[in-house]
């Protein structure tokens, strides 16, 4: 057989070549960050050939590979925490991140809300901590190329494990403020104990305007008759390639309810493997997406039903203006033995600029025969006829079309059930309809 | 005061109105009423502002004030309002925050300074209750799930909210009830004044019986064929379209 040399781009030789210099250095052992790299490298970046990224070419969108930060100094990471907005006004328990790194000055160890224990991910690594056993618990991730790469290059990160009823929200805030462009490879472990009640915020932005390649991961382990609340705001600046993996194992009896609100990035790839693993869950997992200029935004979702007698909804809006460009790959997956699972998808887009695009690729996978399952998906314009009755009523055109596109994204924004962070989202999607003019 | 001079619209290449000339005066309520297809419709759009009609000849004056080079929200704020046929429902928008959006909307065009919420929602009550608009309908989403007649009065709320010059009633009593009737042509009658004119269309007399009008045109073919007093709604009732349609034909 002759030999076969594989071709790489200048990004996979870039990747190749940082890992290597990296690799010993990082926390924890060094075998499995290979192997993860390895797994990686047998595919390369994923491209359009690869159908879950058939339109989110990674090799088109990644020419170059940005260097991974150091870790700030004090006050580069006070500064850039000051700086960050995102849902900065609702009052949480703050777990900062600046430019990838744990920012410990932050976080009072000694005095954290009752049902919260925090462990920083370097030292957990270094350590070999116990939860570290629980660390990529979903294999969908684990088979993904996004993630391995997190795996093989997560530098820092947090291990959260919160029992009882957690009054404060907890705030994973990921803020980028290197002046250049740089890497983050962030892993965040929340274990929501049984019968917890919790509420997450989980923010991403970026304090300057760099092109940051930021790929953070965050998973979460529900306990049985867990009560789980999840927020999470996608803020990068204008030239960020950001990458993201929320990875979530959901046990018996969980009430789990996940808002993503994207306003944010050049390009941004989000994906969601959600696997139900005990009976009687019930799951609302929505998503709020605005584009314009020439963004890319991509929400990639697989919700397996591993379990009998679940339930869960998924709802997605984007918006799409200018040339910008909107997908949703969403999947439901039934095995044989999830009977009486009832699951419904809808991804709704709706297009206000005239080369604006939209992608949804909505997918069950139902081997089950005892189902209740539905997916729809449309793409649309603003309705002509409401926007006259609007402006019948004196409304100015811009302002109709801002409290149209409202009311169609609100609709997934309103199962937030924390008000401030819900008015908080409602602020982003005004922020973004004043922005268009 | 309304003037419409020699108005010719079409759509699609359709030739809707055909040289329509109307006068409304201050104060007064002018009745329209014409067999389906003559055109009734098609006039209260062009003077309320939709896209998408050709205005080919004519000129439409409000108070003096070319309408036809306004935009639909610039006519509002100017003292058009038109009542729906039927209103939109408009999910995810609740009526509060429409109605709000929409009068402050207006006195910023007009120059003037927004509603305080206080006195905005004492406003909305008081005009609420004259109307039997129960107080939960307005935290509902905009005609959503509401009867007929609820949107309706919707509409006529909106009306006494927005305080127009000039108001155009498009088949408001199709779909309603005897006592919604009543309701709504209270709520109209209440609105009469000196400086408001009202034109009010209508297929049949009975809404007349309620907002009795000052004059009564007929329309056919995109013109309006013959003017009366009241008493014309009457005739019309007895003898139907038939001799208007013959004119269409001749």
């Amino acid at each position: 057989m002759a030999d076969v040399t594989l071709m790489k781009t200048p990004a996979e030789t870039a990747l190749a070549q940082a890992f290597e210099a990296v690799k010993t250095a990082l926390p924890g052992s060094a075998e499995s960050r290979a192997e993860a790299f390895e797994l990686f490298a047998e595919r390369g970046l994923p491209h359009r050939r690869v159908e879950e990224f058939k339109y989110t070419d990674l090799r088109t969108f990644m020419r170059e590979v940005a260097p991974f930060a150091p870790t700030p100094s004090s006050a580069e990471a006070k500064a850039a925490l000051r700086d960050a907005k995102a849902l900065a006004g609702v009052e949480a328990l703050s777990i900062p991140f600046v430019n990838g790194h744990l920012v410990r000055d932050e976080i009072d160890f000694s005095k954290l809300p009752e049902g919260v224990e925090i462990v920083p991910l370097s030292e957990a690594l270094a350590a070999g901590h116990d939860w570290l056993a629980k660390l990529s618990p979903i294999e969908w991730a684990r088979k993904n190329p996004v993630y391995q790469l997190n795996s093989a290059f997560m530098a820092d990160g947090v291990m959260v494990r919160l029992w009882g009823d957690v009054a404060t929200p907890v705030h994973l805030r990921f803020v980028t403020s290197s002046a250049t462009a740089v890497a983050t490879a962030t892993r965040v472990l929340v274990i929501v104990e049984q019968g917890a009640s919790v509420t997450l915020f989980e923010t991403h932005e970026s304090t300057s305007g760099a092109g940051h390649q930021p790929n953070d991961v965050v998973e979460l382990l529900a306990g049985d008759n867990a009560h789980v609340h999840h927020v999470r705001v996608n803020a990068e600046g204008d030239q960020a390639l950001a990458l993201s993996t929320f990875a979530v194992k959901l046990g018996a009896d969980v009430a789990f309810n996940t808002v993503n609100v994207v306003a944010g990035a050049n390009v941004s790839r989000h994906q969601v493997f959600a696997v139900f693993e005990g009976e009687n869950t019930k799951a609302q997992i929505n998503g709020a997406t605005m584009l314009k200029g020439r963004q890319h935004g991509d929400t990639t979702l697989i919700a397996e039903h591993a379990a009998p007698h679940c339930e869960s909804r998924e709802l997605f809006k984007t918006v799409v203006d200018d040339e910008a460009t909107g997908v949703f790959q969403g999947k439901i997956i039934v095995p044989h033995h999830a009977q009486k699972t009832d699951g419904r998808m809808m991804s709704a887009a709706l297009l206000l600029g005239d080369g604006a695009s939209m992608n949804n690729k909505p997918e069950l996978e139902i081997f089950a025969d005892d189902v209740q399952c539905a997916h729809g998906a449309t793409c649309g314009q603003l309705d002509e006829d409401l926007l006259f009755y609007l402006m019948a009523r004196g409304l100015p055109k811009k302002e109709a079309e801002s409290l149209l596109v409202q009311a169609f994204l609100g609709e997934a924004i309103e199962a937030v059930e924390h008000e401030g962070a819900r008015d908080a989202l409602v602020g982003v999607v005004e922020t973004w309809l004043k922005a268009r003019g | 005061m309304l003037e419409i001079r020699n108005l010719v619209v079409q759509i699609e290449d359709k030739r809707i109105l055909n040289g329509l000339d109307l006068t409304v005066n201050n104060g007064e309520v002018a009745a329209i009423m014409g067999p389906n297809g003559s055109g009734k419709s098609t006039l209260s759009y062009v003077i309320a502002g939709k896209e998408d009609y050709e205005v080919l000849d004519g000129e439409i004056l409000l108070d003096g004030q070319n309408l036809l080079e306004m935009e639909a929200d610039q006519r509002a704020a100017a003292g058009v309002f038109l009542a729906f046929q039927y209103p939109l429902e408009i999910p995810g928008v609740a009526s509060m925050t429409f109605l709000k959006a929409t009068l402050n909307a207006q006195r910023k065009a007009r120059g003037e300074a927004e509603l305080t919420t206080p006195d905005f929602i004492k406003r909305v009550n008081a005009a609420a209750a004259k109307l039997e608009i129960p107080k939960d309908m307005l935290k509902r989403a905009l005609n959503v799930g509401f009867s007929g007649g609820e949107k309706k009065r919707m509409e006529i709320l909106q009306m006494s909210l927005l305080e127009p010059s000039f108001c155009i009633l498009d088949e408001t009593d199709s779909g309603l009830d005897i006592d919604a009737l009543r309701i709504v042509s209270e709520g109209v009658n209440a609105l009469r004044s000196k400086d408001r004119s009202f034109l009010v269309i209508t297929h049949y007399q009975r809404l007349l019986n309620h907002i009795v009008p000052d004059t009564v045109h007929v329309m056919s073919a995109g013109r309006i064929v013959k003017t009366g007093g009241k008493e014309l709604a009457l005739e019309l009732e007895a003898n139907g379209y038939a001799d208007y349609r013959q004119s269409e034909a001749a």
